[in-house]
């Protein structure tokens, strides 16, 4: 399939891109990595008038520790965060994550923004955003904002981002002394999105639970954090009767849809499983981006 | 002269050696040309609109608007082609009492398939073509779609072809030995029921066709990426009422074919008639989702099948019913019900118990055809034998190798007629079995399995047998009445420098034929490899032939090249002999040279022979006129197919909290006859052990209730990911057909005929402690979970 023709223009900074979405006289999207739109685009899922091209934007690039918080552009390229010496030390769970996000070459040109402005409910990305207590950094028409990553997915390819706004950076705390993470997924073949999936991080005070945020994806129409799970952790010691009483309580926490490949139950019960073993994974002796590296 | 058969060691030895394939860095390195790569003066390019419903009455189109937008040249109907083209019908007369009705290249009056092809609008590009479907107005009236098996067959059912009768396209029965007597006290009768998913092929280059019409000669060019081009040399000038003659079909390069590029596509018809229309070269090239909802799928069978055996696990016999579910009608022009008759011809085949009885239906429905795909029946036949096997022998507590050990045919047993007529010459069940059992270390597997199942990792171990039709004698199609060849020609000539060409009818789309038929010429001839350019695939130059299906390329296309250069050999060696004043007997020919054939000493050069014939012929005894080219023809005699045998074993973890199954190990043994490439065997064997995986595991064409494919792009519909492969082990035995001098047997299919059983006999094994067992392909988590009694 051949997309239908539209209007092309590149621009290389925030505000010429709010300014070509301010004349755009019809509708419009953005081009970031591509990995999700040109797909779109050619099988006339959508067919914009005008694409404009934010890929070169300089200030949307780069990732840096700025006042304790890590400052990750919305351009920053997944597999960029597999080599990032920065994501390592400060959000390793990021880099979890980003193996399991399609293909080398998909990860080559897709960015996290994309990902999370697309808010596809079976991506990775903003799972992990939930679990890592982002904040997002937003432009739009009306000036700058920053808004929680929790709230910010509503729905299905919904989140809190305007008609127009452009998603510009990601801000994460800085992993912390006592901090561990964990992520896994339930694929059918690598490079799938997930049937089911799961980011953990949370702060460990001697052998009990500190605090934890548990983020689910392929869970429900969005990523959702299971809180009900999380309460019953939190301030614990991770027994198999904790784990258990966790798995027990996503049945409040999930809401989980029905597709090809699972019923809603079997997915909520894939959910318990998965769940379980990321909990493994996360209190296992790995002090620093714990999991599998 | 030498005619003997191979001598592995003689100095020309090039059959039975890995010789690299001599396109494969050409095709590494993006110079493939496919028909997508052409580009032809003036061409056009063609869109469809497509049927949204499964069943629905056309009441009425509008092209008005479409055939007024920016770059259309041409908007055609199902009315307008029928004028141009007559219809065809899916029926062989071998297949007695089988019905389908005529099929035209678009729509008449009603849809049986969702994403069948109503209009074409042929435009200057795909994307202009593509902006003027979208406004052709096309109002339908929906009809009840017929989408489930059963459903076909009810009573009351809606008729997709009313003028048949009824939904039952063919019936078939086979009834051997005394089955009632067999299963009357029995030590142990074990009836499942077995379901196969459908699926198709998704080659790498999906279906593209050029044809290019040229009303002044009244000539048609057809590029086409196909594996047969004299069959569709043949329809399109009969369909089309040309002159065969006139009628030229080339098949370029090819990526990947697998059954699925040798059937009449609806679009390809169209596209013939538009070029005839519109006086130019038309392009249609299927992009992904097209290729889902218009290739042929295969499989969806439902089968019933029960097996009776003795105490000391001797099968007494197997009854079997099997249901098949078509499309709206069968497939032009091999039939829709090859699949299924070759299904109940196989059940059973390794072994040899006599009593037998099968029952086969085959029906229409509201999806698109199915027809033959890689292993054709194979798959489904032996997932349901040797799933009977295994379940027999573990209800008498026999091992799996030694069940299998005590009812296969045994080599005093050769010639053996199995109880559904099939032939076999001979096979090689025995050293199989015991080679597979050393390769995979079975005693060594069990302890572990045992060791791991403490642990509670559930690990299976399945093991399944084959026997595999290849090299197809007329008996296939020809005396049903199709025009395909089971013949095939070679024509091979010297250059002036001694190099040789051979343009032969059996073609190349990735399996290797080029190479392996460059091996057996050179080493008839004894040149290099490299002094051989092999051409396929245009019926304008090569000779007519069956081409590549059914496992023939290498018997039938290999002892054709063998024949056709020995018959050049005798010519060169007559002239030398004539030159070198020497007997023809005592000449041989090795490393481009003449040489004399006891001493090996070089006498003369090709090179020289034919540069004196070609360029000297005056200095050659005036009645010597030396024949340097050689038209060779080749048709099998014998028996009517050469069967082929193997086992497969495949070790598997299933995951019984999440119902994922890793794919651990496969290793397979097989005996395709004289080995000529054993690398090009062992990768056409691990290609097809991996679609036979897929088949297990992922791949399957899911339908909503009211036929709409509902995972029609690669994102949905799972193919097998190297990711997931496991390393698969190949061992042979080598028995040759004595059919032929070569010897060689087809091989492209016996990875994929018993992949699939053997998965589904691993999977069984792991869960068997559970108390449970699964009887459906593909096992997708959430079929293992549901047997496993989650959910
Ligand atoms: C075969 C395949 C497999 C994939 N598998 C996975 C997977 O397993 N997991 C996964 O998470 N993803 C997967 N993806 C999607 C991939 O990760 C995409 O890269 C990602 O979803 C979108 O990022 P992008 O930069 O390519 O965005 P684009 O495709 O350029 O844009 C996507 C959407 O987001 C908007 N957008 C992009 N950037 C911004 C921004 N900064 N501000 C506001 N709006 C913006 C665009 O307007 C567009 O609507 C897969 C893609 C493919 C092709």
């Amino acid at each position: 399939m051949k997309a239908r023709a539209f209007d092309y223009v590149r621009v290389s900074t925030i505000d010429d891109a709010l300014a070509a979405c301010a004349r755009a006289s019809g509708d419009f999207c953005y081009l970031a990595g591509g990995q999700s739109v040109v797909p779109s685009l050619s099988l006339r899922l959508q067919a914009p008038q005008l694409v404009i091209d934010i890929s070169r934007i300089k200030e949307m690039r780069g990732i840096a520790l700025i006042d304790g918080a890590l400052r990750i552009g919305a351009l920053t390229r997944h597999a960029e965060m597999l080599i990032s010496p920065e994501i390592a030390r400060h959000a390793p769970l990021l880099r979890l994550a980003a193996p399991h996000i399609a293909h080398p070459a998909i990860r080559n040109k897709g960015t996290i923004g994309g990902s999370i402005a697309l808010a596809d409910p079976a991506a990775e990305f903003p799972a992990v955003v939930l679990a890592l207590d982002a904040e997002l950094e937003i432009a739009g028409p009306d000036g700058r904002r920053r808004a929680k990553a929790d709230g910010f997915f509503k729905g299905i390819y919904e989140t809190g981002l305007e008609p127009g706004e452009i998603l510009t950076a990601i801000i994460v705390p800085q992993f912390g002394e006592n901090d561990r993470c964990a992520f896994d997924e339930l694929a059918r073949r690598h490079g799938d999105y997930a049937l089911v999936g799961c980011a953990i991080q949370g702060r460990f005070a001697g052998n009990d639970v500190e605090a934890i945020r548990i983020a689910f994806l392929s869970a429900g129409p969005t990523q959702k954090r299971a809180r009900n799970a999380e309460v019953v952790i939190t301030g614990h010691r991770l027994s198999p009767k904790t784990i258990a009483d966790a798995q027990s309580a996503l049945e409040l926490d999930l809401d989980p849809t029905e597709d090809e490949q699972t019923t809603a139950t079997m997915r909520l019960h894939l959910a318990r499983v998965l769940l379980g073993r990321v909990l493994g994974q996360f209190s296992c002796d790995s002090p620093r981006g714990g999991g599998r590296a | 002269m030498s005619l003997s058969p191979h001598k592995p060691d003689s100095p020309n030895a090039l059959i039975g050696r890995s010789v690299a394939r001599p396109n494969a860095k050409r095709l590494l390195a993006g110079r493939g040309r496919y028909v997508t790569d052409i580009q032809l003066p003036r061409m056009l390019h063609a869109a469809f609109v497509r049927s949204p419903y499964a069943h629905a009455n056309i009441v009425s189109i509008d092209t008005s608007c479409a055939a007024t937008m920016r770059g259309v040249c041409l908007v055609a109907t199902g009315e307008d082609l029928a004028k141009l083209c007559k219809p065809w019908v899916g029926t062989l007369d071998h297949f007695a009492g089988m019905k389908s009705p005529p099929q035209l290249p678009l729509a008449v009056g009603k849809v049986v398939w969702a994403g069948q092809a109503v209009v074409a609008v042929v435009a200057g590009t795909r994307a202009q073509a593509e902006d003027a479907i979208e406004h052709v107005a096309i109002e339908f009236e929906e009809l009840e779609p017929v989408i489930d098996i059963d459903a076909a067959r009810a009573i009351d059912a809606t008729l997709i072809n009313p003028d048949l009768g009824s939904n039952v396209a063919f019936h078939a029965k086979i009834e051997s030995g005394n089955v009632e007597d067999a299963f009357r006290d029995a030590a142990a009768v074990i009836e499942k029921a077995y379901l196969f998913g459908r699926h198709t092929a998704v080659t790498l280059e999906p279906r593209a066709i050029i044809a290019d019409y040229d009303p002044t000669e009244e000539r048609l060019t057809v590029h086409h990426s196909t594996q047969t081009p004299y069959q569709f040399q043949d329809l399109y000038s009969r369909h089309y009422g040309l002159r065969e003659a006139r009628v030229r079909v080339v098949a370029p390069d090819v990526g990947g074919s697998f059954g699925m590029k040798l059937h009449v596509y609806h679009e390809d018809m169209a596209v013939v008639g538009l070029s005839i229309m519109s006086g130019r070269p038309v392009k249609f090239v299927a992009d992904r989702i097209e290729s889902f909802v218009s290739d042929i799928h295969a499989r969806d069978h439902r089968i019933k099948a029960r097996i009776a055996v003795e105490a000391d696990g001797i099968i007494r016999g197997m009854d079997v019913d099997d249901v098949t579910a078509v499309g709206p009608f069968s497939t032009y022009p091999r039939t829709s019900v090859v699949e299924g008759n070759q299904v109940v011809r196989l059940i059973g085949a390794p072994y040899r118990f006599r009593n037998y009885r099968a029952n086969l239906d085959v029906v229409f429905q509201n999806k698109v055809q199915t027809s033959q795909y890689r292993a054709v029946g194979h798959p489904i036949a032996f997932a349901v034998t040797e799933a009977l096997v295994d379940s027999a022998a573990r209800k008498l507590g026999i091992d799996p190798f030694e069940m299998r050990r005590r009812n296969i045919v045994t080599q005093d047993m050769y010639p053996y007629t199995s109880p559904t007529g099939y032939k076999f010459e001979r096979l090689s069940h025995e050293a199989c079995l015991d080679k597979l059992h050393a390769l995979m270390d079975y005693p060594r597997l069990r302890r572990e399995q045992a060791e791991f199942r403490r642990r509670g990792i559930h690990r299976g171990i399945g093991i399944a047998m084959f026997v595999e039709i290849t090299n197809p004698s007329p008996a296939f199609y020809g005396v049903g009445g199709a025009r395909i060849s089971a013949q095939d020609g070679a024509v091979v000539k010297v250059t002036p420098s001694g190099e040789v060409h051979c343009l032969i009818s059996v073609g190349e789309h990735g399996q290797g034929t080029e190479t392996i038929v460059g091996q057996i010429i050179a080493e008839q001839l004894g040149i290099p490899m490299d002094a051989v350019r092999v051409f396929t695939g245009d019926t304008d130059i090569t000779p007519h032939g069956g081409a590549n299906w059914a496992c023939r390329g290498a018997g039938i296309g290999g002892e054709t090249a063998l024949q056709a250069g020995r018959a050049l050999k005798r010519n060169l060696l007559a002239v030398a002999a004539i030159i070198l004043q020497a007997r023809l007997e005592d000449l041989d020919m090795r490393d481009g040279e003449v040489v004399d054939a006891a001493t090996g000493i070089p006498r003369i050069s090709l090179a020289e022979i034919a540069r004196i014939c070609y360029f000297r012929s005056d200095t050659l005894p005036r009645d010597v006129t030396p024949q340097l080219s050689v038209a060779h023809h080749y048709s099998p005699k014998g028996y009517p197919f050469a069967f082929t045998n193997g086992v497969q074993a495949c070790h598997v973890e299933v995951d019984v909290e999440t119902g994922f199954v890793k794919i651990l190990k496969v290793w397979v043994v097989e005996d395709c006859g004289r080995i000529i490439n054993p690398m090009l065997v062992e990768e056409q064997v691990r290609g097809g052990v991996v679609q036979g995986l897929g088949a297990a595991f992922f791949e399957e064409c899911l339908y909503s209730d009211n036929g709409q494919l509902r995972n029609g792009s690669l994102a949905d519909y799972l193919v097998p990911m190297a990711g997931e492969m496991p390393d698969i082990e190949i061992a042979h035995v080598e028995t040759p057909t004595l059919d032929t001098e070569l010897g060689a047997k087809g091989c492209g299919e016996a990875g994929t005929a018993a992949a699939s059983a053997a998965a589904m006999n691993a999977v069984n094994d792991a869960i068997a402690p559970l108390g449970v067992s699964v009887s459906q392909i593909p096992m997708t988590p959430q079929r293992l979970l549901r047997v496993l009694g989650y959910a």
